[in-house]
């Protein structure tokens, strides 16, 4: 009696949830996103430096300047300053703020909140800090160097004249985001400036506040009340932390979702003839490159690196498991930015590529290893480069390890070839110039981790002297021509083998407009989104 | 000399024994993780993976990073950073996830319900479904109900979990639509409830929320039926193989000869018989499942302790990995205080 009682209640709760009704559309004002969003640590502008904490940062902080999303191309624009101005030297820009920004608490935007902003990321010294600390900016002179003389006017001191496009350009990243003194000094734990608490909680003027965020799992903006702008009309956006590109592509489907952002090539063609649902591509600014380290012989060969650059199967990896993914792209600035090249001079020759070989001091070749870390495009594209860079008699050995461990031996400069990303930390051209050529100091001593240029070992000073001659440059054309020549050279003469840009493809409804992930410049903006 | 001697065996005997048993449990308890937090400790710390890069990036300078270093203690010898971490985790403190930036204490009360709601409800479809099916089995070897059995047993032991977790959803959620999709509760009834135990199914039950319930109910049953699958398919076999023995014993034999009933004969004498073994087996399948199932919780968003420790030890993050181990730890100790437990509820002999 007992047994079949049990057997009862476990079918009858079977049944129950068998019969619940699961699908609903989403309500018209809310936006549910599918996305990867575990790399989230902290909503602090002063500290957030990964994609999907920008994305999120973007849509609650404002910033000085900005850039709009339905015109990216237009460059930064007025945001909480309307104006400013550059002194004569070039060396102090004088900002004004504009009227009628008020941030979620209620409290309106001032110099004040700004000074406090851009001081504490400053002082705070966590990684993104150097987009404003590279403008001579230190804990120690920001009292002097970044001053609000009042509500209206805040006054940055740089310590060269640099390119104004480039001071502001920077002011648009994450770091920039102006945030509530008011709220956030309230919630100030150990002199901490309020670190702790805007790890978990937020304070903009942006259209939107983080009303709750669990790890790994989801995060849930609200309508900033007090928002000065035109009211969005999605009024709630819920991101969902769902890794599987095929449990995107099923929610997109039953329509429990609308937008997916991390579809797979396949889940994309799945999803082109589905009702209802459409695919919008769009171009990013991170790159997918190989290097050479110059520490090994052969590799700092310039005969070699020809020869690599020419048996690289760029059509064929991008017309293949790459299709719809990245585009060919051989230049360090992605397209759409300053300065950005579009020429591609390198396609797939293994004869011409054999000719470079001959050449060289190492006609046989010899063994290659190639660093690569266990995703699966990466692993893709270093079996390509393995298949025809073999055909040039090299024998390539893949070091595959995770992200971590490949990146150490990167920055330790003991890898032969590195097969890796980068993206733009800032929308400007120096942000990739700046890596990718730049390095001083070529020295073990140096330890100059962040320059791609140093962990190959690739010395460089003439190069380097160029590209920070562009950031003092203040005409935009005399600037664009002198990163394109940067470029050109680049090209010719770096360890560097630059193969793709991405290109982001977000499978939405039908009904969805307006949703800019950001281009190659910046992140996501749920505030003009329709539906 | 002698009377001390004498005297301090003489106090020592006084302890009554349950708390002499209950002293070296405890002891054994705290050794055994102990013992685990020490060896997860030197495999993290000697992995060839940079902890300080896990929490500053790549692009940070090398101040930066000098300074991260010092921060999170990496000047000092190991064993005393090993030391530092037993008298924190002594004083309730798991340290700060690098990957999550939030107390591994907070994450940890966060993702372990989801993660015990989920293998309890899977392990309950097992032994309900997988008992009997075993018995039954058994009962009738080679009969279609047997063949039933094994074939269950072959596929659940064959299948990849991924690829069946894949093919639930794409059925039952994205044709048929008889469940709700991936994640704990459908957006539109998240933070209704106010958590008590962190698992939602009960804290909805107990705060009347019964459509947030029906939500909770939806998602969680295709994950939990497939995980249920897979401890059926562990538990029927098992269940069969012990059945079989005993139905081969010449007690069995005895009760027949003497007319009793065949229900009699097999749930009254054989199966009383296996209860002990199928506890291990069950506490087992159990603890496994709590253990985690990464890959049933990264296909269906179910942000639970499998996927927050693999997860964190990719990342290095070891304070996360660390506190999951003594979780863990402390789950497989549990279980088998509780197995023994039960063993002497069970059978006689062992008191």
């Amino acid at each position: 009696m007992k047994k079949s009682f049990a057997a009862a209640v476990v079918a009858s709760f079977m049944a129950a949830g068998l019969a619940v009704p699961v699908t609903a559309e989403t309500p018209p004002n809310m936006l549910v996103i599918a996305n990867r969003i575990d790399d989230i640590k902290t909503f602090d502008p002063a500290e957030s430096f990964e994609f999907a904490g920008a994305d999120v940062s973007r849509n609650v902080y404002q910033k000085l300047v900005n850039f709009d999303p339905l015109d990216l191309d237009a460059g930064y624009q007025p945001q909480l300053a309307e104006s400013w101005e550059i002194s004569e030297d070039g060396k102090t820009i004088t900002f004004t703020m504009a009227e009628g920004h008020v941030f979620s608490s209620g409290n309106p935007v001032t110099a004040k909140d700004a000074e406090f902003s851009l001081r504490r990321a400053v002082t705070l010294d966590k990684t993104p800090s150097f987009i404003l600390t590279q403008f001579g900016f230190t804990p120690d002179n920001v009292e002097e160097t970044i001053v609000a003389t009042d509500d209206k006017t805040l006054v940055l001191t740089l310590d060269k004249p640099y390119a104004l496009s480039f001071v502001l350009n920077c002011l648009t990243a994450t770091i920039g985001g102006i945030v509530d003194m008011e709220t956030a000094m309230a919630n100030e734990v150990d002199g901490d400036k309020g670190s702790e608490w805007l790890r978990t909680n937020t304070a903009g003027s942006g259209p939107y506040k983080v009303v709750e965020w669990r790890p790994s799992e989801s995060v849930l903006l609200d309508l900033n009340p007090n928002f000065g702008g035109e009211k969005p009309a999605m009024e709630r956006v819920i991101v969902q932390h769902i890794q599987e590109s095929a449990t995107q592509r099923l929610q997109l489907e039953r329509g429990d979702i609308d937008v997916a952002r991390n579809l797979s090539p396949e889940d994309v063609a799945g999803l082109e003839d589905a009702e209802g649902v459409k695919i919008v591509d769009e171009l990013r600014g991170r790159l997918m490159y190989w290097s050479a380290n110059q520490k090994n012989e052969m590799l700092s060969d310039p005969k070699v690196l020809e020869a690599l650059k020419l048996a690289t199967d760029y059509e064929g990896m991008s017309g293949s498991f790459l299709k719809g993914q990245y585009t060919v792209h051989q230049a360090f600035l992605p397209r759409t930015f300053l300065g950005a090249l579009d020429e591609t001079p390198y396609s797939f020759d293994i004869e011409a590529a054999k000719a470079a070989l001959a050449e060289s001091a190492h006609p046989d070749c010899g063994a290659i290893k190639i660093s690569v870390r266990d995703a699966q495009e990466r692993l893709d594209i270093g079996q390509s480069l393995q298949n025809t860079w073999g055909q040039l008699g090299c024998d390539i050995e893949l070091i595959v390890g995770t992200g971590a461990q490949t990146l150490d031996r990167y920055r330790a400069r003991e890898h032969d070839i590195y097969l890796g990303a980068w993206g733009p930390d800032y929308p400007d051209p120096n942000t990739n110039a700046g890596t990718f050529a730049v390095n001083p100091d070529n020295s073990d001593e140096a330890g100059a981790t962040g320059l791609l240029a140093w962990r190959n070992a690739w010395g460089i000073p003439e190069m380097t002297e160029k590209t920070l001659a562009a950031v003092v440059e203040n005409d935009t054309d005399t600037r664009r021509e002198m990163y394109l020549e940067l470029q050109r050279e680049h090209q010719k003469v770096s360890p560097f083998g630059i193969m793709f840009q991405q290109i982001e493809q977000n499978g939405m409804k039908e009904s969805v407009e307006n949703f800019v992930a950001g281009g190659a410049t910046t992140a996501v903006s749920y505030w003009v989104i329709t539906k | 000399m002698a009377d001390t001697t004498h005297g301090e065996g003489r106090r020592a005997s006084s302890f009554p024994p349950w708390l002499k048993k209950t002293l070296a449990t405890l002891a054994t308890v705290a050794a055994t993780i102990l013992g685990l937090l020490f060896v997860t400790f030197m495999i993290g710390r000697v992995m060839p993976i940079d902890p300080v890069l896990a929490v500053i990036g790549e692009r940070a300078t090398q101040a930066q990073y000098n300074q991260t270093f010092r921060d999170l203690g990496l000047d000092k010898p190991l064993l005393t950073q090993f030391w530092i971490y037993v008298t924190d985790v002594l004083r309730g403190d798991l340290g700060e996830s690098i990957r999550t930036g939030q107390k591994v204490t907070t994450d940890i009360a966060r993702v372990f319900p989801a993660t015990l709601e989920l293998a309890t409800l899977g392990t309950l479809f097992g032994v309900v479904l997988g008992v009997p099916l075993g018995v039954i089995a058994a009962v009738r070897r080679g009969s279609w109900i047997d063949q039933l059995a094994r074939f269950v047993g072959l596929i659940g032991y064959s299948m990849p979990i991924f690829w069946l977790g894949l093919v639930g959803l794409l059925i039952f959620y994205g044709i048929l639509g008889w469940v709700a999709g991936p994640g704990r509760l459908g957006i539109f009834y998240q933070g209704i409830v106010e958590p008590i135990t962190g698992m939602l199914l009960i804290d909805s039950a107990l705060r009347g929320e019964w459509a947030v319930f029906r939500s909770a109910f939806s998602h969680i049953i295709l994950p939990a039926s497939l995980l249920g699958y897979y401890s059926l398919a562990y538990i029927s076999r098992m269940t069969r193989s012990f059945m079989l023995e005993q139905l081969g014993s010449e007690y069995v034999i005895t009760a027949r000869v003497k007319g009793l009933s065949e229900w009699q004969v097999v749930w009254g004498h054989a199966f009383r018989n296996i209860r002990i073994q199928l506890i291990t087996v069950i506490a087992l399948a159990y603890a496994n499942l709590l253990e985690g199932s990464v890959l049933t919780e990264i296909i269906f968003a179910w942000p639970g302790l499998g996927q927050y420790i693999t997860t964190s030890l990719l990342a290095n993050d070891m304070n996360s990995v660390l506190g999951g181990t003594i979780v863990i730890g402390t789950i497989f100790v549990a279980i088998n205080i509780f197995s023994d437990l039960l063993y002497r509820f069970f059978d006689p002999r062992s008191k």
